[in-house]
């Protein structure tokens, strides 16, 4: 028996329940149904529990999290800067300041090949000292005046948008504001555990962007009753596999963008950012993101500051017994990194699988491979139920044509013909991607076609080439 | 298995661009990958994680499911020896041995013709070699009468990796079957090789290597002529063989596409495993039952309208050809389309010519055409939908 408390639903335990709690929030929200996508199960899922970790020394904002941003730094190596002052801005918009998660001195600016910034690194102080912005109340202000507390305080830096899946710009006036609160990608962080104890800031947070524009709130179908029944956003429930938790899948199926239209995205968290910047007037950056993966000996939640340096969150929790490969992010669309790189900004995850470069499996083409997960019944995986996998971060095969047709249509939930759209972008047909829908995709909606490609391309990078190409074309 | 990794790892640079046999190195690259699966992993951005299927998995399923054709087709072409030198019933050992001698030859060239080109062509483009023709050099030989010459063969094979594959890109940028195109070059150039009475029984498996015909068993004969059942229909007599034995396969026909039954076999296990379409396959016989239907007065004595479907290579084409992913329609709704049309074509071809034999190859070859036109249409549908929505 599951309690059934009016305010505060739980999350189902039995088929009646489920069907309950779902009609009381289909009572104030409409439930799309997803039949494509794949979940994909993962050996050392994080446990909804958070365990303490040390801070770091060091801090970096790496200006290629924020995708399609010319970086200019306004702090100069030796700067001290306080929690919320500007490290650097955009180029071509000065007013989307990027700034510190921590007071401290700024200790380097890395650069790379042709004096690019590879990051903005900050020692922090043992004390904190935040900028103040002021504590404002949301539902006095307009839209003008959140947007521009939101340049000002460096969290419109977090908004994205769509077309071309880069930065948000401040200038446009988007049609609407998405928001997933739910990631189903493989070891990615439960929203519902990061949302505890923050559910007064994530109100704040979406009363501020409804300021702005309209707001889309996706759930899923056992969400808690803070986002369920979340005011001032419209809230739509997605029941589906993987990728039914990306932004872009939500958008396509409630309001695809059309030539002209943007659209402004935010991860959830960096919705309670938001609340917390009018609730306590400081620009806090503290995320409680998972550390999982089939490497990891503890996998759990942990609090980290954006651009932690990495080290600090995963010390000792990593197996020495082989080759771990390290991701800021979750396995599917997450960077390679290694144990001196920063916690990304957009990253609500860190995982480590192993790298498997020395596996030296023999007769791939025959053999059962019982460890192996495949989508395809060539293999034993479809036998094996809820079987979680340790996967390695072997392709497992050479790069080839495109060859069977279909794969990628039965992972991607949106009104879109992926295979299609790919190939006019490796051929460089500018009209045929506008005309087949490339305004309303982003890398990571192709994240599991890339995952089921049995030839092995590399489909996010060639989706983000594309989108590169069209915004480049339309400047 | 590790030492022979050592091993492979060892000799390895001799094979990589400064060697002393850097010509042979895609060559080499492709016997390592056949022995291991290749350890690359995942490039720092992008999915990190891979699905276990690839392009030799699949490939390898489909020569699997060519097993069963392979192997009645052998025991046929004995089965059919013996019962036209006067053996009543053949032993069944006999009749797989002998047709195990006769066929193999022409699976040898098939596949060192074919895959020696491939290999070339790979090294030459400096690329990894890719796993295509191991369907196509399975397919062939079974789709030619057993007493083609092997050199007919090799020239066939030969014109079709390179005509009809490695000068479109190579593996999944061909525009036509390729197996198919080897046969249609049979066809054209050749008539007299892969139609009439004298193809379809082998006398002399030693002979038919080279092409001569006349001695069986030290009795000389000038021909062992028998026909096909589409061979009957096309000269007007009534079909000798009976429904029961189109479906099981023992008539005289090319080498893999007699039997209903060892389709059958191949067919389940590409559905099953899901290599080939569902879709393309129930919609070619769903054609050609609609348009045999239709014409089912205008058959001769002893033959079903329903046995259409189950002679001529009609089954053989339907599971094996037009489920070819790179060839066929790509987008879901054309598939019916596709296979629909396929089976029609195909059957109209043999009714309005009666019998003639290559109705099933060049209903697949215009198909092959019109595949990227339907996959037009069908996205072009989307297309027009994306751009109302924008205007309204």
């Amino acid at each position: 028996m599951c309690d059934l408390i009016v305010e505060d639903v739980r999350v189902p335990i039995c088929y009646l329940c489920e069907t309950i709690n779902l009609l009381l929030i289909l009572n104030m929200a409409k439930v799309i149904k997803l039949r494509k996508g794949l979940n994909i199960n993962l050996k050392g899922k994080a446990e909804a529990k958070v365990i303490a970790i040390d801070a770091s020394d060091v801090y970096g904002l790496v200006p290629d999290a924020f995708v399609g941003v010319k970086p200019k730094l306004v702090a100069k190596e030796g700067d001290v800067v306080k929690a919320g002052d500007a490290l650097f801005v955009d180029k071509l918009h000065p007013e989307v300041k990027f700034v510190s998660p921590v007071s401290g001195k700024v200790t380097s600016v890395e650069r790379g090949d042709r004096r690019k910034i590879l990051s903005v690194q900050v020692t922090a102080d043992k004390q904190q000292v935040y900028a103040d912005f002021g504590k404002k109340n949301v539902n006095s202000l307009s839209g003008e005046q959140v947007k521009s507390a939101l340049l000002e305080s460096g969290l419109f830096a977090f908004f994205l948008q769509r077309p071309y899946a880069v930065t948000a710009n401040p200038a446009d006036a988007p049609k609407a504001i998405f928001v997933s609160t739910f990631c189903d990608m493989p070891l990615a962080a439960d929203f519902e555990v990061v949302l505890k104890g923050n559910e007064a800031d994530f109100q704040t947070g979406i009363d501020a962007l409804a300021k702005i524009a309209k707001v889309h709130l996706g759930v899923k179908p056992s969400a808690s009753s803070a986002l369920a029944n979340a005011k001032n956003a419209v809230v739509t429930v997605f029941d589906g596999k993987c990728p039914a938790g990306n932004v872009g899948v939500q958008i396509n199926n409630v309001s695809p963008v059309n030539k002209g239209e943007v659209v402004w995205t935010l991860g959830a968290e960096e919705v309670i950012f938001i609340g917390r910047l009018f609730n306590t007037g400081k620009v806090d950056l503290t995320r409680t993101i998972a550390v999982a993966g089939s490497e990891i000996k503890a996998p759990a939640y942990v609090k980290a500051l954006v651009g932690q340096q990495i080290s600090s969150i995963v010390k000792g929790n990593i197996a020495t017994d082989k080759k771990v490969r390290l991701i800021d992010g979750n396995p599917l669309t997450g960077l390679k990194v290694c144990e001196t790189a920063f916690l990304g900004a957009h990253s609500t995850e860190i995982t480590a699988i192993p790298e498997g470069d020395e596996a030296d499996e023999a007769f791939g083409w025959i053999m059962p491979r019982f460890n192996q997960f495949s989508t395809s019944r060539t293999y034993c995986s479809w036998l094996m139920g809820n079987k979680e996998y340790s996967l390695d971060a072997r392709v497992k095969g050479g790069e080839r044509h495109m060859i069977m047709s279909g794969e990628y249509d039965s992972v991607f939930p949106m009104d879109i013909y992926p295979e299609q759209l790919v190939k006019s972008i490796i051929a460089g047909d500018i009209e045929k991607m506008e005309a087949l829908g490339i305004y309303e995709v982003a890398p990571e909606d192709f994240a599991v076609c890339e995952f089921v490609d049995s030839s092995k391309l590399e489909l996010q990078r060639i989706v983000r080439e594309g989108l590169d190409m069209l915004r480049k074309e339309n400047e | 298995m590790s030492a022979l990794k050592k091993y492979l790892d060892k000799i390895k640079p001799a094979f990589q661009k400064d060697g002393k046999f850097h010509a042979f190195q895609s060559v080499f690259d492709g016997f390592e990958t056949f022995m291991f699966v290749p350890n690359t992993t995942a490039k720092a951005r992008g999915a990190h994680i891979h699905d276990a299927i690839d392009s030799k998995r699949i490939m390898s399923f489909v020569v699997i499911a060519l097993i069963p054709c392979l192997l009645f087709g052998m025991f046929n072409v004995g089965y059919q020896h013996y019962l036209a030198t006067g053996i009543a019933t053949p032993d069944l050992v006999d009749s797989f041995i002998y047709g195990f001698l006769a066929v193999l030859p022409k699976v040898v060239v098939s596949y060192v013709v074919g895959l020696g080109i491939e290999f070339t062509v790979a090294q030459w483009k400096k690329e990894e070699i890719q796993e295509g023709f191991l369907v196509s050099g399975m397919l062939i030989p079974l789709i030619v009468p057993i007493n083609c010459p092997l050199w007919i063969i090799a020239l066939a094979t030969a014109f079709a990796v390179i005509f009809a594959k490695e000068v479109f890109g190579g593996t999944g940028m061909n525009i036509f079957n390729v197996a198919l195109v080897t046969r249609a070059f049979l066809f054209f150039a050749y008539p007299s090789m892969m139609s009439g009475d004298k193809v379809w029984v082998n006398g002399n498996y030693i002979d038919s290597i080279i092409g001569v015909r006349g001695v069986v068993d030290g009795q000389a004969y000038d021909a062992v002529t028998m026909a096909t059942p589409l061979g009957e229909l096309a000269a007007g007599d009534a079909v000798s063989a009976s429904a029961m034995d189109t479906i099981t396969g023992l008539i005289p026909g090319s080498i893999g596409e007699t039997s209903v039954i060892a389709i059958a076999i191949g067919a389940i296990i590409l559905l099953w495993s899901g290599v080939a379409s569902w879709k393309t396959m129930l919609s070619v016989f769903v054609g050609g039952a609609l348009v045999a239907y239709l014409f089912k007065d205008n058959v001769t004595d002893n033959f079903q309208w329903w046995e259409h479907l189950t002679v001529g290579g009609f089954c053989f084409g339907a599971v094996f050809m037009a489920t070819d992913p790179v060839t066929s329609a790509r987008t879901e709704c054309g598939k019916y389309i596709y296979g629909f049309l396929i089976g029609a074509i195909a059957i109209l071809i043999r009714v309005l010519n009666p019998g003639y034999p290559e109705g099933m190859m060049l209903a697949i070859l215009l198909m092959n055409v019109f595949a990227p036109l339907i996959d037009y249409c069908v996205v072009q549908s989307n297309i027009n939908k994306r751009i109302k929505r924008a205007a309204k």
